[in-house]
């Protein structure tokens, strides 16, 4: 019991961290109708941000704005620069397009910063365990990012659903024509979903650089089971995004611990399931 | 495709050879025949691009302690990068023999490429020799005369480590590892290690390979009745395992060790976590012989760096083929003489003399080390002169 328990934590933790990645991704794809396959990738520089910085002054602290930042001016810069000019051809182009930035990412990474792991230190104030359940202890800096992610997690929801800014991009991703009727300028609420979408995108990756350490094509696993968890949650849905990564989290890790020869399939299942019951995602809007 | 005569290999101008042994070398070269080519297959980029500059560094080594010949005769050395990629090996394996005309294969460490280099050395009798990819088949079920290892099978070390903790009363230990073909066979080395000493795998975890998300293996590692955890993963898997291990708490009550990559050239990355890790690897820092010594200090003359065990590898692929060469003059044409020199040759290894089996892995000392301050320390041996059981070699007359 105590070992189901801690694996429910792993799976909620681990669940919370593919929310920041799945809700850039779902809002991008459900407002501009975009598929971003460099998402993974822009998680993965978020990752070297966090090495570079924590490399050069020692602190976390300081790495985590930097990545938050970074996020906003990458993406507002590809989407002013880039992705406004493909939103009204096809997915293939699109596709094309997010395929050539991995490219271009990891070539880019590799010269700067070559083709080694490294690791990124834990900020000392949260290198100590924490006992749990089960002799099983939880580093502090882990709990620390699950409770990071519930804030951010927290704040998007307040935002989305509580202000002007919010129905705009509510309206924009349910309702395209509606941004229009009701006056607003859509071109803004794109690069604004964007800068947003890539800089939780690359907060992730800095805030799971600690715990993942940093490797090149390291985006790339995630960047599927961010699709799955979209897929899942319902595409454009924060809130779908959000019950979706937990979901795929939970069955990922306890298909790790308990049927290791599934843990592969599983996620894949789910999402197979989802789509023949609700083709739309479980927190679509009809 | 290819005749099994050589005659094109030798057409090559002995006058340009001649030059190229002797520009590459700085020393004049007697033109005697035609210089025997050996082809260098290894990663010089991606990833395991420090384990092929190693390997290829101290091959270089001791030819040039050798004056640039083997046997009497002047040797070529052409380097292949060969990026690890499996899609490219065969592609890059035909470049070297039919566009560069080698004589002689060495590499690679990538267990998938060297597939490609077995069969080819299987097909055309060219001698291949390994000096790191670790994969059991190619002295296995693939075995063949022409195919020589320098290294070790997968299967070594991890039977080391089981053998060493079930002699220190160890009773139930666990495997953690990807699951891939490295990681399994590591895994069955583990299990017969133990076995041989009475002790008991009673857990195998796998994950799915290269995934880092441990969490989910750590906590079922916390709720099993063992006395020991034994783990294969290397470079980021095993910084991030080491790492997540210690921050689990798991340190204190189930010892981890592991085949000796997991803190092999990682230590620096994995910091205190490592801290009192054991491991069993063929080779160590601080190994005392006199060897080891002088090897160590040639290496670091000329590489500007401290050797490993892939540098001695690397060394010892170089040490083989002069056993094989000298009993043949030279030439690489008079197979059985060759094959059966390097049979029976003894290497001088800085990891400890060591002899190669029938299949043609090494026979040797699989060490026990501890990690203590950024090294991997020897503390004693965990299997004396292990021989890998070559199970399903069946070496066709050559």
């Amino acid at each position: 019991m105590t070992g189901l328990l801690a694996q429910a934590l792993n799976g909620v933790q681990y669940g919370l961290l593919l929310f920041l990645i799945s809700s850039g991704l779902t809002l991008i794809f459900g407002v501009m109708g975009v598929i971003n396959l460099a998402h993974g990738s822009l998680f993965m520089v978020g990752a070297y941000i966090a090495y570079a910085v924590v490399t050069a002054t020692g602190s976390l602290w300081v790495a985590l704005p930097c990545a938050v930042v970074g996020g906003i001016v990458v993406g507002a810069a590809l989407e002013r620069v880039l992705f406004r000019r493909f939103y009204k051809r096809d997915h293939l182009d699109q596709v094309l397009l997010t395929f050539a930035l991995i490219l271009l990412f990891e070539e880019a990474r590799s010269m700067l910063l070559g083709n080694d792991f490294h690791s990124v230190a834990t900020p000392a104030a949260l290198a100590v365990s924490v006992p749990m359940l089960g002799g099983f202890s939880y580093s502090a800096y882990r709990l620390a990012v699950l409770v990071a992610c519930l804030l951010v997690a927290a704040a998007m929801f307040l935002v989305i659903e509580r202000t002007r800014v919010g129905s705009a991009i509510r309206a924009a991703a349910e309702k395209p024509e509606m941004v229009d009727l009701l006056g607003l300028d859509a071109s803004r609420i794109h690069m604004l979903v964007f800068a947003v979408g890539t800089a939780l995108a690359m907060l992730a990756g800095a805030l799971a650089a600690p715990l993942q350490s940093v490797y090149p094509n390291m985006g790339d696993g995630f960047l599927i089971i961010s699709f799955v968890v979209v897929v899942v949650g319902g595409v454009g849905s924060v809130a779908g995004a959000f019950w979706g990564a937990l979901l795929i989290g939970l069955v990922d890790t306890m298909a790790k611990a308990y049927l290791p020869f599934a843990s592969g399939l599983a996620v894949y299942a789910i999402m197979a399931a989802v789509l023949l019951w609700r083709p739309t995602g479980l927190f679509a809007r009809a | 495709m290819v005749s099994p005569g050589n005659v094109s290999r030798r057409t090559f101008s002995a006058g340009m050879a001649a030059l190229g042994a002797a520009g590459a070398l700085g020393r004049p070269a007697v033109a005697q025949g035609a210089a025997l080519k050996v082809g260098l297959m290894l990663p010089f980029s991606g990833t395991y691009a420090a384990l092929g500059d190693s390997i290829a560094t101290a091959f270089e080594l001791y030819l040039a302690e050798k004056g640039g010949k083997l046997g009497g005769r002047g040797v070529q050395v052409i380097r292949l990068d060969d990026e690890s990629d499996p899609s490219k090996a065969v592609q890059n394996v035909n470049r070297l023999l039919s566009r560069d005309k080698a004589d002689v294969l060495v590499g690679t460490v990538h267990s998938g490429v060297v597939m490609a280099m077995v069969q080819a050395s299987r097909e055309r009798g060219v001698p291949l020799i390994i000096p790191n990819a670790g994969n059991v088949a190619a002295t296995r079920d693939l075995c063949a005369p022409t195919v020589f290892r320098t290294s070790f099978t997968n299967w070594q070390p991890a039977y080391g480590m089981g053998r060493a903790l079930a002699a220190q009363g160890v009773k139930r230990a666990a495997w953690v590892s990807w699951d891939y073909a490295a990681g399994n066979e590591a895994a069955e080395g583990f299990r017969d290690g133990l076995k041989s000493g009475g002790a008991e795998l009673v857990k195998t975890l796998l994950l799915p390979f290269p995934e880092t998300n441990f969490q989910p293996i750590l906590a079922q590692l916390a709720g099993l009745d063992i006395e020991a955890a034994g783990a294969f993963f290397a470079g980021g898997g095993a910084v991030q395992f080491v790492r997540d291990y210690a921050s689990a708490g798991l340190a204190a009550r189930i010892p981890l060790s592991g085949s000796g990559f997991l803190t092999e050239g990682t230590l620096r990355a994995q910091g205190a976590a490592a801290e009192g890790v054991r491991t069993a690897l063929h080779y160590g820092d601080g190994l005392d012989n006199a060897r080891n010594a002088a090897f160590r200090a040639a290496f670091k003359d000329r590489a500007k760096r401290e050797a490993d065990v892939y540098a001695v590898q690397g060394y010892d692929a170089g040490q083989l083929l002069a056993a094989g060469l000298e009993a043949t003059k030279g030439d690489v044409d008079a197979d059985k003489v060759l094959v059966a020199a390097m049979e029976k040759a003894r290497i001088d290894s800085p990891r400890g003399a060591f002899t190669l089996s029938q299949s043609h892995n090494p026979v040797q000392n699989i060490y026990l080390r501890e990690a203590k301050g950024g090294e991997n320390v020897v503390i004693g041996v965990a299997a004396p002169l292990l021989a890998d059981p070559g199970t399903g070699c069946k070496m066709a007359a050559t």
